[in-house]
């Protein structure tokens, strides 16, 4: 895949979304890759914050906004549908955050991915309840502030790895991504359209808001965050994880710490103890 | 702002609110552009079309929240964002 081949129509236009939002960014890649032939459910989040202002409808395909648990039974069920009137060409995608994902929706998730129909559960990850007013949720990294895990006692438990809950399902297809890689991002959305089953894509996207930094920086803290070993760019495919990039040298992590202000309290040897961890899971 | 766009796949079509007034900064094409499309592709708004003819991009004020991602990442540091001229009173 190349630049150049990239489609040129734009599928998700016009949202209320934050100056600089990644997450905003994810939707309009992933539609680049499935086209006008995809519906999409989306659970509340973000995204369905951002786009379902009346009369706006910044979504040029059939979306749906669905309660928070429910994401992957809608999925199953749209899917199911279609395979009854012999539509499975269309491609139904759910688009969860990151508490929609890994605290509210895990046990609909599961069961969809138990069910075997054909989605895609594209679960982009701003760690923390954003949309609300940054509350903490199951994947908040250990170390950052949220407006539940303020500054003296902040987040003291580590990120859930939902690569491994949905890898422990047997799913034909699961990736991490990040937007600061739209190639492989896109890369890897055209893979798991390909897979007749349930697929899970898990793509970071950084927040201005709620990290803390200036918008313009949006795709560069990403970058400094798969540089530094806080985020792996990785595939599960046949029963094997693969790491797809590996970065050419390691950025120390108090550089990607240092860049925002959830991290700001962080003491040097708290930095130092998590530079060590990051190191010794290499 | 408001213009009905035919939709697709829906008849109803779709409305989108051009975002535009949001920004306070807008970006502007000062040095020369390669057309390696790394701020087409990393503008969350798709406020940046592509002029194959002239092999430039150019982009949307009526879209553009003036984020400053594009410029920020442009490699050969041609895009500039610029102070944008006071809007006339409403």
């Amino acid at each position: 895949m190349k630049l150049r081949n990239v489609s040129k129509e734009e599928l998700y236009r016009c949202s209320y979304g934050c100056a600089g939002c990644a997450s905003v960014l994810a939707v309009r890649l992933t539609l680049k890759v499935l086209g006008r032939n995809s519906v999409f459910v989306v659970p509340a989040n973000c995204i369905s914050t951002v786009s379902c202002y009346y009369p706006q409808a910044p979504f040029f395909v059939p979306m749906t906004v669905m309660a928070f648990a429910a994401t992957g039974a809608a999925l199953c069920g749209i899917s199911a549908g279609f395979k009854r009137r012999g539509r499975e060409d269309i491609h139904v995608v759910g688009f969860s955050g990151d508490g929609g994902t890994a605290d509210i929706g895990i046990q609909s998730l599961s069961g969809a991915i138990d069910s075997g129909y054909k989605f895609i559960y594209i679960c982009y990850d701003n760690e923390a309840y954003m949309n609300t007013g940054i509350q903490r949720s199951g994947l908040t990294p250990y170390g950052a502030t949220t407006s539940t895990t303020p500054s003296p006692c902040f987040e003291n438990r580590p990120k859930k790895d939902m690569m491994r809950i949905v890898a422990a399902h047997d799913i034909p297809y699961a990736a991490t991504a990040c937007t600061s890689y739209p190639l492989d991002y896109m890369q890897k959305v055209e893979k798991a359209s390909k897979v007749n089953g349930p697929t899970y894509i898990h793509v970071l996207a950084p927040c201005p808001t709620g990290w803390g930094f200036p918008p313009e920086r949006t795709i560069e803290i990403g970058r400094m965050a798969v540089e530094s070993g806080m985020w792996q760019l990785m595939e599960f495919e046949g029963g094997e994880f693969r790491i797809t990039h590996t970065p050419r040298r390691r950025r120390p992590v108090a550089e990607y710490f240092e860049a925002q202000a959830r991290f700001r309290h962080l003491r040097l040897e708290e930095i130092e103890a998590i530079q060590r961890e990051i190191d010794a899971s290499r | 702002m408001r213009e009905k766009v035919p939709g697709p796949t829906s008849k109803a079509g779709s409305i989108p609110t051009k975002m535009g007034s949001w920004s306070t900064v807008k970006p502007v094409l000062k040095g020369r552009c390669t057309f390696c499309l790394f701020c087409w592709i990393f503008c969350p708004e798709g406020a940046i079309s592509q002029d194959e003819a002239n092999k430039v991009v150019l982009f949307n004020y009526e879209e553009c929240k003036g984020c400053g991602i594009c410029a920020h990442e442009c490699p050969t540091k041609a895009i500039k964002m610029a102070e944008p001229e006071p809007r006339g009173g409403e």
